[in-house]
């Protein structure tokens, strides 16, 4: 118990000392400034526009700057197809892998260029090196850093006075991948090679084990795309475990740096927004709101998860202590698995280091409720941060109904058109989760999938629809999300959940950034203050609970009380 | 048009080769020259033959053997097919598999109850460790088999706690690969 919380202060003292040092780094990079990597890497940055006829001068309208990010993805999506397609024509397939049937490739694709990264598939038994390294390591890069481009851009927006522009997504994608992740992966990988995690490109190894058996150990290339995998809130794991595997996450020190770079930047655009809007404890307050959730999140999972299965309690022939071991590795225990369910969860990370079927109902439940609410609670790189905005636009919109006064937000008028486009991006979570979700439970082909019976069965639909959605891609890993129909649904809900956030708060943005700030006056309602903290977690919490309640209480809720009452199904 | 499709794929194919080719090829010779041992798999040789890994768990089913915990990679502990149970709290397959197994395992062990790692199956169902209490847990079963003295065991098992990192990150365990091996050199 005392280490358990040695470990969790630990962990929190970690980001709370690196966030704002990124933020302000990343401050830097984003308008321009030089940095301590500019000589190596702006005349990298000069050729790349130049190959690619980009006039890095050129400021973009939102509307260009989401049509431009389309383009650029549409490409990144042909592309990742293709490789998944013709992976048996192309090099480095030691172990021989037949191309990917064309659904699981256009679900594999849209995956990994929306930055979900779900799994349909096993790394090692589907995927070959040149797919994990050229197809799946490039889209870890540019979605992650396409999600961080968007944030930048809304931020200059809602900081903006009267411009007509939200910058170059070329230019900010560009240099989120060159100064930003691809440094911290560097150092990432090479500090996971020393823990363990293998880095090769050699065939998989034939051990004869000490009782004489075979065993076929799969390598590859895996430091590299792990590395970008957690700092890029992409979360697809080279191996089908995830970081439950021991070469994917060996020690405890690599799960203590995945863990860390799985939080990093979100945590660090709280500070990038006080910094470029001017006002640091505007950045603090969101901070606040985020690490109330996440703390109240992870004491729901831990002392869930600590408290065990109910049907094996007070059973003569075994000690339950330290709790609910079922998917669970013995060198990260209770606290580290359940410190990274949450942690990936409130991110759209989706990265694994237990597996989140097998926790208990109520554990379980948190980790799908941290999705449904929008993975806002630090969330994905960029995508937490502007996810975020939109409750602040609403949560602005009804203190203002409260008081009768025209809502403001950093000196913004919020107004009709804003409050349509936050709602409007709002609305895509619970089309993709309980609109598609219901179809899912009801079309039998797709019940084909469920692997529990009972209340869990309904569980593992609905948090396979809130990860395809939220775009996290963890997994309830027992729902066979394979079949077609799965494949096919789930990648439109990745395709919703992305762009259905994307354009719509690009639009806000664009129409925030044309407006004039007004001055503050005795009647402005303060954004940096407790009650605002306060007021923005109360309406997250009732947005999300009003319209998720009644599926959870189907779900996670009805199975808790059914292992209370010593049920199994 | 064309202004928006060559920069789209232009970008699409610069970034591979910056992030796609360049940064796992550069990380692949960093990983082969600083960390030749772990980048290769972290392998333990035994006489020329790749017994396994050290980070690896495999099975162990004869008495003479510290057993590892309950694995669902493909048939147990297949080191190319990781996977867990991915049971729920609630399954009947996976409480009264536990049970059982509490039985099996608890009559194997001198009637004593079962540490609940030994029971239930890893995430990745290629867990090299087990905890501490499950490794002493099996002791007198080893030492019969063997027909060692428990004292030299309870020995062997102490020096192969691995602690917490720094006293404080992760849990406490005992890699059983590596405990076998121990245990193989001192009956030899």
């Amino acid at each position: 118990m005392t280490t358990d919380l040695g470990q969790f202060v630990l962990y929190c003292a970690i980001l709370l000392a690196c966030a704002p040092l990124l933020g302000g780094y990343m401050y830097r990079v984003y308008s321009g400034q030089a940095v301590l990597l500019s000589p190596v890497f702006k005349p990298v940055e000069k050729v790349i526009y130049r190959i690619c006829g980009i006039d890095a001068q050129a400021s973009q309208h939102w509307s260009r700057y989401a049509v431009t990010l389309l383009a650029f993805n549409a490409a990144g999506w042909v592309l990742l197809f293709a490789i998944l397609r013709l992976q048996h024509l192309l090099p480095w397939n030691p172990a021989g892998l037949p191309p990917m049937s064309s659904d699981l490739a256009f679900n594999t694709a849209i995956s990994f260029v929306t930055n979900t990264n779900w799994q349909a598939y096993g790394g090692e038994t589907t995927l070959s090196y040149f797919s994990q390294m050229v197809g799946l390591t490039m889209q870890n890069f540019v979605s992650a850093s396409t999600g961080m481009a968007v944030g930048v851009a809304v931020i200059r927006g809602f900081a903006g006075r009267k411009i007509r522009d939200l910058g170059n997504f070329h230019v900010d994608m560009t240099r989120g991948v060159l100064y930003i992740l691809l440094p911290l992966s560097i150092v990432a990988a090479i500090f996971l090679m020393s823990q363990g995690v293998p880095q090769n490109l050699n065939s998989y190894v034939d051990a004869t084990t000490l009782e004489g058996t075979k065993q076929v150990l799969a390598q590859g290339p895996a430091a590299s795309q792990i590395a970008i995998k957690q700092l890029g809130t992409n979360g697809g794991g080279f191996f089908n475990v995830n970081s439950s595997h021991p070469y994917e996450n060996p020690t405890p020190l690599s799960n203590l740096l995945q863990m860390v770079y799985l939080l990093l930047i979100p945590a660090a655009f709280c500070f990038l927004f006080g910094r470029m809007v001017n006002d640091k404890r505007q950045g603090i307050a969101i901070f606040a709101v985020m690490a109330v959730l996440f703390v109240a999140g992870f004491a729901a999972t831990y002392s869930a998860e600590k408290a065990g299965n109910a049907l094996l309690a007070n059973n003569s022939s075994i000690i339950a202590d330290p709790g609910n071991m079922e998917g669970k590795e013995t060198r990260f225990g209770i606290l580290n698995s359940t410190l990274w369910a949450t942690a990936t969860t409130a991110a759209s990370n989706g990265s694994v280091n237990a597996m989140h079927d097998s926790m208990t109902p109520l554990g379980g439940m948190v980790a799908m409720l941290n999705m449904q609410l929008g993975e806002i609670v630090y969330g994905g790189v960029g995508a937490g941060f502007y996810g975020m905005l939109l409750f602040v636009v609403l949560t602005v919109f009804i203190a203002g109904l409260m008081v009768g006064r025209t809502p403001e937000y950093l000196g913004k008028k919020i107004e009709a058109r804003e409050i349509k486009l936050a709602v409007l991006a709002i609305l895509t979570m619970p089309i993709g989760i309980l609109v598609f979700g219901a179809l899912a439970a009801t079309v039998p082909v797709a019940l084909t999938a469920v692997q529990d019976a009972g209340p869990h069965g309904l569980s593992e639909i609905l948090y396979a629809y809130s990860s395809a959605t939220g775009n996290n891609g963890s997994a309830f890993a027992g729902f066979g999300a394979g079949i077609p129909f799965h494949t096919t649904l789930q990648g439109i809900a990745m395709l919703l959940g992305r762009y259905g956030f994307i354009i719509p708060i690009l639009a806000i943005a664009g129409s925030l950034g044309a407006k004039n700030v007004v001055p503050v006056s005795g009647g402005t309602f303060p954004t940096h203050g407790p009650l605002f903290v306060a007021l923005l977690i109360a309406v997250i919490l009732i947005v999300g609970g009003l319209t998720f309640f009644p599926a959870l209480a189907l779900g996670p809720i009805a199975e808790h009380f059914a292992m209370l009452a010593g049920t199994v199904y | 048009m064309l202004n928006l499709l060559r920069p789209a794929i232009g970008m699409a194919a610069v970034m591979t080769v910056i992030t796609g080719v360049a940064y796992p090829l550069a990380m692949t010779g960093i990983g082969q020259g600083l960390f030749a041992e772990e980048a290769n798999g972290s392998l333990i040789e035994k006489d020329g033959v790749v017994v396994g890994s050290r980070l690896i768990g495999q099975k162990f089913e004869s008495d003479r053997y510290f057993h590892p915990r309950p694995s669902y990679a493909g048939d147990g502990y297949e080191g190319d097919n990781s996977g867990g149970s991915n049971l729920g709290a609630t399954s009947q397959e996976l409480v009264s598999g536990i049970k059982a197994r509490a039985l099996d395992l608890s009559a194997e062990n001198g009637n004593r109850p079962v540490p609940i790692d030994l029971l239930t199956a890893s995430g990745s169902g290629l867990d090299p460790d087990i905890s501490p209490e499950s490794a002493r847990f099996q002791m007198e079963r080893v030492a019969r088999a063997r027909n060692i003295p428990l004292n030299d065991l309870e020995e062997l098992v102490a020096a192969h706690i691995e602690d917490r990192t720094f006293g404080l990150i992760g849990e406490p365990r005992v890699n059983v690969l590596i405990l076998n091996l121990a245990l193989d050199e001192m009956s030899s």
